[in-house]
């Protein structure tokens, strides 16, 4: 029966986040299913919904879609976000891919160690600002076009748009040596879709807090 | 200029290893140029060949791509080996980061040692065993094909037997309760471009020595 994509994954950001942003981006609204405690995971795990008993998980289509990368490659092609041929996808590949592994560094931000988190803030901030930024902004800046591959809105902005903000959480003046990428985080939040998504009420999760660390610690122990 | 796809790694497995089998897999011949000290791998920095001055880097079709996802992406869609439409696809994808999550925690492995180690390499024998095989033996036993997807051969076939033969190397008994992957096992060894590459003298690189181990680590400051 086609519905609406369904989303089962903890109340927050997490791995779910880059998939609620590229389903938004692409103006399509999804149902989400919380998970609050061991009993209901484990009861996901019992009936086979979790081929590798692990969230994210995406119902969608027939399918019941696990790992991130594999949900949202399947998102992106089926809403056009994928660029026109197999080396524009290849270089939404290469920067989606990119903006992960910088992704990664915040998504285990929270799990850190107390005594750990200022090295891992200025781990994050001297990637952000010498490795991955910087490409980004030349990009733009050499083909002068409002989007990162072939002149049209793809995956790979839409992933660019919530690295900068997060990033931005952490560090507010990180964009201040980029001025493209400054000039790109205003276009690309103005977009209807995205738009949307950045105001309040929409699925859009906040920062992770303590109760979420707490549930996720709980549920995954 | 259309020529070979050009491997820039170490002279040994890490990510560069699934490229490998892929390009292999597909019968595509490629050339290697190998980091072997600091200097090559920051000759390669300070001359722009690193998007984001990591390796694996592949020359190829013009470009000059880096990471490892986007790479084997690449080539198997380029070489028919991604299935035939967008849900087969999801599937491949399924499967492949599944198996990439196992090699994953084997990549590190050479790198360890004493209890470390063994823990670790606990964990990778009981997720293999509990977590990871059982998916493919039983997508395999439900349609009875001989691949896993679409009854063709695809990347995500070509990634699970490269993970099968890692994990063995470690426990060789490992398939031991999995009597359709031993047969999966069989039968892909024997297609001509994998039998082909599985031998000696092929560009398949060895498990990591502790010569290979050290030098690694001086290259990549680790």
């Amino acid at each position: 029966m086609p519905g609406k994509p369904r989303l089962t994954y903890f109340n927050g950001r997490g791995r779910m986040e880059p998939v609620r942003w590229l389903l938004a981006a692409a103006g399509v609204e999804f149902e989400e299913i919380f998970l609050e405690t061991k009993e209901q995971y484990e009861m996901l795990i019992k009936d086979g919904s979790l081929l590798f008993q692990q969230v994210p998980l995406v119902e969608m289509d027939g399918m019941k879609m696990v790992q991130t990368r594999a949900i949202l490659s399947y998102i992106a092609g089926k809403y056009n976000l994928y660029g026109n041929d197999l080396k524009e996808r290849a270089l939404i590949d290469m920067y989606v891919e990119g903006i992960a592994d910088l992704m990664q560094m915040i998504l285990i931000f929270p799990f850190s160690p107390p005594e750990a988190k200022e090295k891992n803030l200025d781990s994050l901030k001297e990637r952000a600002t010498n490795r991955y930024f910087p490409v980004f902004e030349k990009v733009l800046k050499e083909h002068g076009q409002d989007f990162l591959v072939g002149n049209k809105f793809s995956w790979a902005d839409v992933q660019l748009i919530e690295a900068i903000l997060a990033v931005e959480e952490k560090i507010p003046a990180v964009l201040s040596g980029f001025p493209q990428l400054q000039a790109f985080k205003i276009r690309m939040s103005n977009m209807p879709t995205i738009k949307k998504f950045l105001q309040l009420g929409s699925p859009r999760k906040p920062p992770p807090d303590e109760c979420y660390i707490e549930t996720v610690l709980k549920i995954l122990k | 200029m259309a020529g070979k796809p050009k491997l820039y790694y170490t002279k040994g497995r890490g990510k560069m290893e699934s490229i490998r089998w892929l390009l292999a897999a597909a019968g595509v011949e490629f050339e290697e140029e190998f980091i072997e000290k600091k200097e090559d791998l920051e000759k390669l920095r300070n001359g722009g060949f690193l998007l984001f001055q990591q390796v694996p880097m592949v020359e190829m079709d013009g470009m000059k791509m880096v990471q490892t996802r986007a790479i084997l992406s690449y080539i198997a869609a380029k070489y028919n080996l991604y299935g035939k439409d967008l849900k087969e696809r999801a599937w491949i994808d399924m499967y492949v980061e599944g198996t990439t999550d196992l090699m994953g925690m084997m990549l590190y492995l050479p790198f360890q040692s004493g209890d470390v180690k063994e823990k670790n390499l606990a964990l990778v024998i009981e997720r293999a065993a509990t977590r990871y095989f059982p998916v493919y033996e039983k997508a395999l036993k439900d349609h009875g094909h001989d691949y896993l997807v679409g009854n063709k051969l695809s990347w995500a076939d070509v990634h699970l037997l490269e993970a099968i033969l890692a994990v063995e190397e470690y426990k060789p008994d490992i398939l031991s309760a999995f009597p359709v992957l031993q047969a999966f096992k069989g039968r892909t060894s024997n297609i001509p471009t994998i039998k082909k590459f599985l031998q000696p003298g092929s560009q398949r690189k060895p498990p990591a020595d502790e010569k290979f181990i050290a030098n690694v680590k001086k290259i990549f400051d680790m």
